[in-house]
């Protein structure tokens, strides 16, 4: 196992475990830390990829604006695991065997696809950076920018709108 | 890195995202496992951009192939960060109305 493969390890156990405890812990701030937690290791694997811009803008995004808004709305309603609604054993059960279902059906599915025996190498090819991806964007990809201004704007509006004391 | 490897990762997060989403009956659990579902496409997305930019390169080593789908994820982001705006205010406003995030208590329409 070269330091390629550990990272990779590494990454994967720490997403996968911590996605679990976003599931399962009680607390709804633990809730948001754990996610906290999976979206560093996501950004790593992105490094790893050697999309690097992918990996700040998701650090940026993500880690630190969208979660901190859900521990800012979590604090507001002051919840804590006594006031956490539960659903009942059977629904639990049902819930984890249906999502376990589809987790057997997709893996046996692309268990023996085509495309297993290509390779993805993260440390060549520069297409991830700035540069590559920012030429790209502002050439094919300028009206989807411009036309997700448009609904940066609508959705600061819908939310002021909604948000507001009537 | 095979690329199995990665789309058995995207879909083991994608699926504990649908048991969050089945198992919990709060509201904003359920909106962060939807954020966990839109981040295993996200990865899925950019292991198959270099997993088609490895192939191209090896006939040319000057080609962009795959910065579609990194600009893909890049507006995934972009829609995710408007949609949890609203849709965070859409749970405060359920709270100041019903006291609760639990979702079994949404069920004015049905009466």
């Amino acid at each position: 196992m070269n330091i390629t493969e550990i990272l990779f390890w590494f990454l994967t156990a720490l997403a996968i475990l911590s996605a679990l405890m976003v599931v399962f812990s009680r607390n709804p701030v633990h809730s948001v830390l754990w996610l906290i937690l999976v979206f560093f290791a996501i950004s790593g694997h992105y490094i790893m990829l050697n999309a690097q811009f992918l990996a700040i803008v998701n650090l940026i995004v993500y880690a630190g604006a969208i979660m901190v808004l859900f521990l800012f709305v979590i604090m507001l309603m002051n919840m804590n695991s006594d006031s956490e609604p539960q659903k009942n054993k059977w629904l639990k059960m049902a819930g984890t065997v249906a999502g376990g279902s589809l987790l057997l059906i997709l893996v046996a599915a692309l268990k023996n696809s085509e495309v297993q025996y290509q390779k993805v190498e993260g440390a060549q090819g520069t297409i991830g950076l700035i540069h590559n991806l920012g030429k790209t964007l502002f050439t094919d990809y300028v009206v989807p920018f411009e036309i997700s201004s448009v609904l940066f704007l609508s959705a600061m509006v819908g939310a002021v709108v909604i948000g507001k004391k009537d | 890195m095979p690329i199995n490897y990665y789309i058995f990762l995207a879909i083991t997060l994608f699926c504990i995202g649908i048991v969050g989403v089945l198992t919990r009956r709060n509201a904003i659990i359920i909106f962060m496992c939807i954020e966990l579902m839109l981040n295993a496409v996200n990865i899925l997305l950019v292991a198959f951009s270099k997993m088609h930019y490895l192939a191209a390169a090896t006939a040319n080593p000057a080609t962009n192939v795959g910065s579609e789908a990194q600009l893909f994820v890049f507006f995934i982001m972009v829609v995710a960060a408007a949609e949890v705006t609203v849709g965070l205010a859409i749970i405060v406003m359920m709270y100041r109305n019903i006291h609760s995030v639990d979702i079994n208590f949404l069920n004015r329409l049905k009466h």
